[in-house]
């Protein structure tokens, strides 16, 4: 739990604000960016379930996002980022990384292609200074734009079926990672087919004073469909399940490494797909990832491992051997997973060791009985998406 | 035009691109000289700048080119005398005292006794210290800088160090230890050690800051001046200041017949509109009139921010790289002002062939004083030639030019126009001219003003910046352009830098050429045998 009452008077409220207070049972507020943000509500647990079973909302208005336009705008996001942005058509979401020229990844995020030029980045921290920076002769023009949109992420099996209560006309229609823009009762949205939490879900954006009005409406029609709201915490658990990476924690930000070696490549941190070495245009740290690729230099590849027993092993030593002879590497996030009833977690592992199913030895301490004690188990290499329901892709 | 029909581009007819074009023509390569303006020269040209009267564009001094690029290249069979019309210099006071400087030691020695006997007798230990301090230094001016990382530097690298290392320590413990005190330190200290006569302050801290945004109280001005003191040496310029004849269009004609006798193809008027980019590889130039020309290897003698933020189109290089080339210091400070004259005032007649005025370390410092906040100097310090002295083909019959640097005339002026600045230069030039040649004025019948801002605008320097990107310690050696790319050979592959804006940096030196060019060659042999091996 983290405590802030010394910070109070320093975070803002977002959009929601109101309404989340209301159900704010315990001391769940923390900082997410300035703004306060629900750590949970009640339970941890209840809130992660009623994401898995029914539907949750969680206020994502503290995102830092940026509107990019102008006539260069196209070329200009090419250039910024890993993917290949000559294939995303406008109205489509692109997750992808942003590299320093040493190609170790500055951050990873989703692009919003809303028109041909026209682009909305959204990113976990600032990022104004790097895009003014690279778009030094480009015709384009960057903006915040945080504070001009509210956005509630609606998650879990049940939340297309609230939207079509809701009234969003072909909402069975919108592809994974599509975008749309509709009205309802009066009220401008803009929804995408994307989260946090790899199952089916939207992320809903509207204009601030129409937030509170979505966030009453949807409780009230998504009551009968078990919609609750969900804090951080819970989002946690559903995003290690669904296999995404998040900054500071699976991966050091190259901007604020203190340690150059600290930095990461997109392919080291595990989402190599999402880097477009073939795109026709040059990007960012393209000739240094082109090298890495070529030498093979990667040092390690983020992957997911799932572990014997039921201990959760964050920050746990990977070795080749039981004896932990060979060290392998080091987890980074790492949890039970509820739902599948298994020891997950994410670990920096020697590319020979990517293979799924591929055997190694795990060291965890764990405390028990006022005592912090060592178990040395097996662990082996999966698939880092460890959740990822056919429905999540579905379109009726 | 059918593919491939040239090996290499170099960008650019100045000296040092000619430099690069001839090295790379003479090792059998087929080069292409691209040149924007209608004759080949750059910041080397003489041109008439009114009707009968001419002189060297932009550098008029020559000293520094180096003796070894002479050799390679043959250029005294092509006519360059390097070292005709020897000339030296007059430190001049208003009011027409003068300190005269040559190679005659006991009159060097007696004019300065006039103004202090004690600096008589320190100056030529004190120079000839200096000198010595800056040959060593000076090897390193044909020599590819080493990458900071150890691992990538060749035996040659290694070796230049090594002997760099010995060099040092053979000079002995008191020169080592008096090279590592002064390297980076101020020259009006520098000069508050060595002498006592403002005079001789003044010159020496002239010397130190021309052709650099700082004054003789800025750390890093006794770099510069070793920098400059290096071509003193015979065995990295010429060993003294000379004024060729024709001016220094002399040693471009030289340059130019060397070029085609080696068979490179020079192009003028045929200013470079963008580089030619496929699959993030340069394959050539796009000329500013749509005229498409491939080539595998272009080799840039524009500057770097020339080359890599305007010819290299946006999303080709990486953000950090261009914002190190954003931010290279390029603030040129010296305007240049020709002057048509009617005939000689005696103060100008009777003075060594290169005059001074910069009375004093203060002099110098409050002229830099007005160019720190973007102005022009109230009162600039000045460096004049008189051509015509030593060729008066360049004037009509009895008739003289002036060739003038005026420093300090900012590139980056806070609220003073470009015209006024022009003005400006003019007229304040002309005062301190008449301070210390009396009746000049009224000999004027034409002159010709060249701001930085003219000179970015004619002669393609961005910034107006004479070296390329002031030579200063940060931007030295394997600094220049940028720590890692300091080896020629750019992040864009196919992209090669053989101007001043690379290692060793500015005046007519061609070393950076000869250097490019031996780099190019080198990769180009290690391709092939690479093929030959695949």
């Amino acid at each position: 739990m983290t405590h802030v009452q010394h910070l109070k008077p320093f975070l803002k409220k977002t959009p929601f604000h109101d309404a989340m207070e209301a159900m704010m049972h315990g001391a769940g507020w923390i900082r997410w960016q300035g703004y306060y943000s629900p750590a949970y509500y009640d339970s941890t647990q209840s809130e992660y379930m009623a994401t898995r079973n029914g539907a949750t909302v969680y206020d994502v208005s503290p995102l830092i996002k940026y509107a990019i336009k102008g006539k260069d705008a196209a070329k200009f996001a090419n250039y910024l980022v890993t993917r290949d942005l000559s294939k995303v058509a406008p109205m489509n979401v692109a997750y992808t990384a942003w590299c320093d020229d040493d190609g170790r990844m500055i951050e990873e995020g989703t692009l919003f292609r809303l028109g041909e030029n026209d682009f909305i980045l959204n990113a976990a921290l600032h990022q104004l200074h790097w895009l003014n920076e690279s778009a030094y002769g480009f015709s384009v023009e960057i903006e915040e734009i945080s504070e001009q949109l509210a956005g509630l992420s609606l998650q879990g099996p049940n939340s297309r079926a609230i939207l079509e209560v809701l009234g969003v006309q072909g909402i069975g229609k919108l592809p994974h990672f599509g975008i749309m823009e509709t009205i309802v009762d009066g009220h401008w949205l803009r929804i995408d087919r994307a989260g946090f939490t790899g199952d089916l879900g939207y992320e809903i954006w509207v204009k601030p004073p129409d937030a509170l009005w979505l966030w009453e409406t949807l409780f009230r029609l998504g009551d009968p469909y078990k919609i609750a709201p969900m804090g951080g915490h819970a989002l946690e658990m559903t995003r290690v399940e669904a296999g995404f990476i998040l900054v500071d924690v699976d991966y050091i930000g190259s901007h604020h490494a203190i340690r150059p070696t600290q930095r990461v490549s997109p392919i080291e941190a595990g989402i190599g797909w999402a880097v477009s070495l073939k795109k026709d245009a040059y990007f960012v740290g393209k000739r240094a990832l082109q090298k890495e690729k070529a030498e093979g230099s990667s040092r390690f590849i983020l992957s997911g491992i799932e572990v014997e027993g039921r201990k959760p092993a964050p920050g746990a030593f990977l070795y080749a051997d039981e004896k932990g002879t060979k060290e392998l590497g080091l987890t980074t996030s790492a949890m039970w997973s509820p739902l599948l009833k298994k020891n997950i977690a994410f670990a920096q592992i020697p590319m020979a060791y990517t293979k799924p199913g591929t055997e190694m030895w795990i060291e965890i301490w764990y405390p028990k009985e006022k005592k912090i004690e060592r178990s040395m188990v097996k662990c082996w290499t999966r698939n880092r998406m460890f959740f990822d329901p056919p429905r999540k892709k579905e379109i009726v | 035009m059918s593919a491939q029909q040239y090996d290499v581009i170099v960008i650019g007819a100045g000296h040092n691109g000619l430099v690069t074009a001839s090295y790379l023509a003479k090792a059998g390569q087929k080069v292409l000289v691209l040149e924007a303006r209608e004759q080949p020269g750059g910041a080397a040209q003489t041109r008439e700048f009114a009707k009968g009267y001419r002189t060297s564009a932009v550098a008029h001094i020559l000293h520094a080119l180096h003796p070894k690029v002479i050799g390679d290249l043959g250029l005294e069979g092509h006519g360059l005398k390097a070292t005709e019309n020897r000339i030296g210099t007059s430190a001049m006071l208003p009011g027409g005292a003068r300190l005269d400087i040559t190679d005659d030691k006991a009159a060097t020695q007696a004019s300065i006794a006039r103004f202090s006997p004690a600096d008589a007798q320190a100056y030529h230990p004190r120079m000839e210290r200096l000198v010595k301090l800056a040959g060593a230094l000076g090897s390193f001016l044909m020599k590819t800088p080493p990458s900071p990382s150890p691992a990538a530097n060749d035996f040659q690298t290694k070796l230049a160090l090594g002997m760099f290392a010995v060099q040092l320590r053979l000079m002995g413990k008191k020169d080592m230890l008096e090279m590592s005190r002064i390297l980076t330190i101020n020259v009006a200290d520098l000069a508050n050690d060595f002498f006592e006569s403002d005079i001789v302050k003044g010159l020496l801290g002239f010397e130190a800051t021309l052709g650099v945004y700082l004054g003789p109280r800025s750390p890093n001005t006794v770099f510069n001046l070793l920098y400059r003191l290096a071509s003193m040496n015979v065995k990295h310029g010429q060993g003294g200041l000379f004024l060729p004849q024709g001016g220094m269009g002399a040693v471009v004609d030289a340059l130019v017949k060397a070029a085609k006798t080696a068979g490179v193809t020079i192009r003028t008027s045929a200013p470079v509109g963008h580089i030619l980019i496929e699959k993030d590889v340069a394959v050539g130039v796009v000329l500013a009139n749509g005229e498409e020309i491939r080539a595998p290897i272009v080799a840039s003698s524009a500057d770097p921010q020339r080359t890599l933020l305007h010819l290299v189109e946006p999303g080709n290089l990486d953000t950090e790289f261009l914002r190190r080339m954003r931010h290279l210091r390029m603030n040129g400070c010296v305007a240049k002002v020709h002057l048509a004259l009617d005939g000689l005032p005696d103060a100008l007649k009777q003075a060594q062939g290169r005059m001074v005025v910069a009375p004093s370390t203060n002099y110098v410092e409050h002229a830099f004083d007005c160019a720190k906040y973007g102005r022009v100097s109230d009162n600039p310090a000045l460096e004049i030639v008189i051509p015509t002295l030593s060729d008066p083909s360049l004037a009509p019959s009895g008739k003289h030019v002036a060739s003038i640097l005026c420093q300090y005339a900012p590139f980056k002026l806070r609220t003073t126009t470009q015209d006024e600045a022009r003005t400006q230069v003019l007229e304040r030039t002309l005062n301190v001219l008449d301070q210390v040649a009396p009746g000049v004025r009224n000999q004027v019948t034409a002159s010709e003003v060249l701001t930085p801002h003219d000179l970015e605008s004619k002669f393609n320097l961005s910034g107006g910046q004479w070296h390329q990107g002031e030579v200063t310690l940060d931007q030295v050696f394997f600094l220049r352009p940028a720590a890692s790319f300091q080896q020629y050979k750019m992040p864009l592959p196919g992209l090669w830098l053989c101007g001043a804006g690379a290692h060793p940096g500015g005046n007519v030196s061609g070393a950076a050429g000869a250097n490019a060019a031996r780099e190019i060659l080198n990769d180009i042999r290690k391709t092939t045998a690479r093929k030959g091996a695949a």
